[in-house]
């Protein structure tokens, strides 16, 4: 894997390499409760005074218990909910402009949790073409989208199948075929991965880390650390606030950081640690399985 | 059980029939049924037979999966044979109580069972033949021109693929929950009408949450893959008329024709 | 109290041409409070053997007694088998309906016949089983709840039921690492202040290493294998050929493998997998 140093560099730079630039993030909603009898109405602060930009090209991982903010943030990336103070550029378009909104939802497309849930078609093909549809592609390059879209996550047999019929996992397949067929530049995976078996798990990751390796921004919230160690950069959540941001390897360094939000560090990072404790140099970039068995196999 | 029914299930292939245009399918299969209603021998029967099982062997639908098909109303298929049957007055051959076996009657029970085999094979081969996509949009094209006088047809063709799309989602949802709710010691299947509609709460319940939970998760899906309704909409199956598509029609004018003909200058009338 | 399977078939659909054989002779025992641990494929009859423990599926042939008690056998009663096997079905926050979670909780007991007066004081105990405020939720809509509150009120709804085996298909699916953990300590306590026998399906091998006593592998509609729990995990060819794979820890020296250094250990355990590694890299012993 290889790691993008987040080099400071950027902000000079003419050419928008931020895809995502966040300001100053604050989402409120109303949380209506009947308690003992009385009609209660409580503001919540789902998101508090949230900024971070994202360079375009980057695997970004948000993680976070339920709760802290992270679906929230997501569904405000490309306008399904709209800041309640601060706002959100993507590609340089703010999303609560009217005029711009359908582009900022091509940019950065969406995949949900729920594989059931957020396929509109009885057909497979149907379905990964609703985007461009909507988008008013033509015929021959909505074909042309399609065939590419269903051919990046290996579903090219089921074409014409249904999608009730498929696993979970084929299922969100089919869901980030949808959006690639609208062309993103940017993909906001919202814990695709929480409602699926470990076959189905290590399917979606295997697409998401090739698309990233393609070039097409990601972010990932999810709830599995072992997933957030896959990416370039991090970002904990805790309680509408960022609490980390940072590589994988820095971000899982702060284990009492950690530990207080209730997360576990990842088995990899666990076993380097044990390790390193006592006495082999493990490097600190070693975050996944593969790094360490990698550096296992190069030890002697 | 109830998942196996395929009555009006789409049979994937690709055979010529998949491929006619999906007004021009439900405009033949409209014609069809008329042309059942004008039919008033077993000649006529013969004749329309002829378009439906070229169609039909045309279409590549195995013959089994058609009868699987047919068996949930086969109930009512045989319920109408045995009404007509006996309660159809005529010239008695014979009597067991109340029931009256009369010729007129076997006469019309195989006369209405034959008229209904035909309509819904007639009209489930529009559905084998058509992803519910497909038909809706057919639909929806048809009833375009009713737009003008306020008729969201969009809207409603959206609608009614959507429902096609959960039906399947809800049915196993159902079972998921009824099982749930049997090993909660839920019993669906004793006692009187109004226990057992009581017994339906906690199946009801869920579901309805369910149901609104996927309404809500769709809709926020759709709107984030740019969904704003039918306006600059374009579509991967774009719908147009073609060489195949006129000759079934004019295939089946030419039987409706036969058919016609004999109801006027046939003599094989209803005795 | 004990289960014993005995060679249980199963097969949907049965005469249809689609007819699917979903349990192939499966046969196992459990003694006294143990903790079972089921893994297996998604399709691989997990969730068929479950339903069978609980009378919801009728085996083709074989039969299981509970306790002494045949539950396959003609003519039972569908309430005694739930009086004594409990089942919790994959994301059971689905199944909750009434308009408190009081009336929810009390929905089985009812069913079973239980008293009006004990149903009270058994809501109360399963509220608490699960770790939650009788006095603070049980006039709540269990609809207002959190996703891991709404989870264990669905588990307590089985446990008011009292069964001596309780069955939990995959109890922490969906569920954030915290609420995630917070399942398991439940299911600890439940197992350590009932004492009866539980049984759980998951996909997460950490959980099932750390929960069970013993670990029953099915593939294909049969067992594959049944026994200890580490005697299982040690066994990672066979886990991988019809994969699934041992502990996450373990895993790596299957990883290992791969790339061809072969560290010969049975280690299921975090710890005991850091010292073979360690004893590898600093070219102790357990090496080729």
């Amino acid at each position: 894997m290889v790691l993008i140093e987040k080099a400071c560099l950027c902000g000079y730079n003419v050419d928008m390499t931020e895809i995502v630039e966040i300001e100053n993030l604050v989402f409120e909603y109303i949380r209506e409760e009947n308690y003992e009898g009385e009609h209660q109405q409580q503001v919540e602060k789902a998101i508090d005074d949230v900024s971070f930009d994202v360079e375009k090209g980057t695997f970004l991982a948000i993680i976070g218990k339920n709760g802290s903010g992270k679906s929230t943030l997501a569904k405000n990336l490309n306008g399904l909910l709209l800041p309640t103070d601060g706002r959100i550029l993507i590609a340089g378009m703010d999303t609560r402009d009217d005029e711009l909104v359908w582009k900022v939802r091509q940019t950065a497309g969406m995949v949900f949790q729920n594989p059931d849930n957020q396929l509109v078609s009885s057909i497979v093909e149907d379905d990964i073409a609703f985007g461009p549809e909507n988008l008013g592609v033509p015929r021959d390059e909505i074909r042309r989208r399609v065939d590419e879209s269903i051919e990046a996550v290996g579903m090219t047999e089921y074409l014409l199948g249904a999608p009730h019929q498929l696993s979970g996992g084929q299922k969100q397949r089919i869901a980030i075929a949808g959006v690639l067929a609208m062309r993103p530049d940017c993909i906001i995976f919202d814990e695709p991965t929480a409602m699926l078996d470990p076959q189905g798990r290590a399917d979606v990751m295997d697409i998401i880390k090739t698309l990233s390796d393609e070039g097409i921004t990601i972010i990932l919230i999810t709830h599995f650390m072992e997933e957030a160690a896959e990416a370039d950069r991090v970002i904990i959540m805790d309680d509408g606030k960022i609490l980390l941001d940072g590589r994988p390897s820095v971000v899982f360094k702060e284990e009492e950081i950690l530990q207080n939000a209730n997360m576990e560090i990842p088995m990899a990072v666990d076993m380097a640690k044990r390790l390193r404790k006592r006495g082999i140099p493990v490097p600190d970039f070693v975050t996944t399985e593969e790094e360490l068995v990698d550096f296992i196999c190069r030890y002697k | 059980m109830i998942r196996d029914i395929t009555l009006g299930q789409y049979y994937p292939s690709r055979s010529v029939i998949h491929e006619l245009d999906p007004r021009m399918k439900i405009i033949l299969t409209l014609i069809f049924i008329i042309q059942l209603f004008i039919v008033k021998s077993f000649i006529g029967f013969g004749i329309s037979a002829v378009p439906l099982i070229m169609f039909l062997l045309l279409s590549k639908v195995p013959l089994n999966y058609i009868l699987r098909g047919m068996k949930p109303i086969f109930f009512i298929l045989i319920f109408t044979f045995l009404l007509n049957m006996f309660m159809y007055p005529g010239d008695i051959i014979f009597t067991l109580g109340f029931l009256k076996l009369t010729e007129q009657g076997i006469y019309m029970a195989v006369f209405m069972g034959l008229r209904l085999t035909m309509l819904i094979i007639g009209s489930s081969l529009l559905t084998f033949t058509t992803t519910p996509i497909k038909l809706t949009d057919g639909i929806e094209k048809l009833l375009h021109p009713t737009k003008k006088i306020g008729v969201p047809t969009h809207e409603v063709a959206m609608m009614m693929s959507i429902a096609l799309r959960f039906i399947p989602t809800l049915i196993e949802e159902t079972d998921k929950i009824m099982k749930a709710q049997q090993a909660r010691g839920a019993d669906f299947e004793s006692g009187n009408i109004l226990q057992r509609g009581k017994a339906l709460i906690p199946i009801l319940v869920p579901l309805f949450v369910s149901a609104f939970q996927i309404a809500q998760d769709l809709a926020m899906a759709m709107e984030a893959r740019c969904y704003r309704g039918g306006e600059g909409r374009t579509r991967l199956h774009e719908m147009r008329y073609e060489g195949k598509d006129y000759m079934a029609l004019f295939i089946e004018l030419v039987f409706l024709g036969a058919v016609i003909a004999l109801r006027i200058y046939g003599n094989f009338n209803i005795r | 109290m004990s289960i014993q399977v005995e060679n249980i078939f199963h097969t949907y659909n049965k005469g249809n041409p689609d007819e699917k054989v979903a349990l192939r002779d499966v046969s196992f025992n459990i003694e006294d409070g143990e903790i079972l641990g089921v893994i297996g494929h998604t399709g691989s009859g997990k969730s068929t053997m479950l339903q069978h423990l609980n009378g919801l599926l009728k085996p083709d042939s074989g039969r299981i007694v509970i306790s002494g008690t045949e539950i396959t056998a003609q003519g039972i009663k569908l309430t005694e088998i739930r009086k004594r096997v409990g089942l919790v079905f994959q994301y059971p926050e689905y199944q909750l309906f009434e308009e408190t979670v009081a009336k929810d909780i009390a929905f089985g007991p009812k069913n079973l016949g239980v008293k009006a007066e004990e149903i009270e004081k058994t809501v109360r105990e399963s509220l608490e089983m699960v770790g939650l405020s009788y006095d603070e939720l049980s006039e709540r809509s269990p609809f207002e709840l959190s996703g891991g509150q709404k989870r264990r009120v669905a588990i307590a709804g089985v446990i008011a039921m009292k069964p001596d085996v309780l069955i939990l298909d995959e109890p922490t699916s969906g569920l954030d690492p915290f609420a995630h953990r917070e399942v398991l300590n439940m299911i600890r306590k439940i197992h350590r202040e009932s004492s009866g026998i539980i049984i759980f399906v998951s996909h997460n091998m950490r959980d099932i290493a750390a929960m069970s006593d013993k670990v029953l592998v099915m593939d294909r509609g049969s067992v594959l294998a049944f026994g200890k729990v580490d005697e299982i995990f040690k066994q990672r060819k066979m886990l991988r050929n019809v994969g699934l794979s041992t502990t996450p820890a373990a895993a790596l020296f299957d990883k290992l493998e791969d790339r061809g250094v072969k560290i010969r250990s049975d280690a299921v355990h975090i710890d005991e997998v850091e010292e073979a590694i360690y004893n590898y890299m600093t070219g102790g012993e357990n090496f080729d």
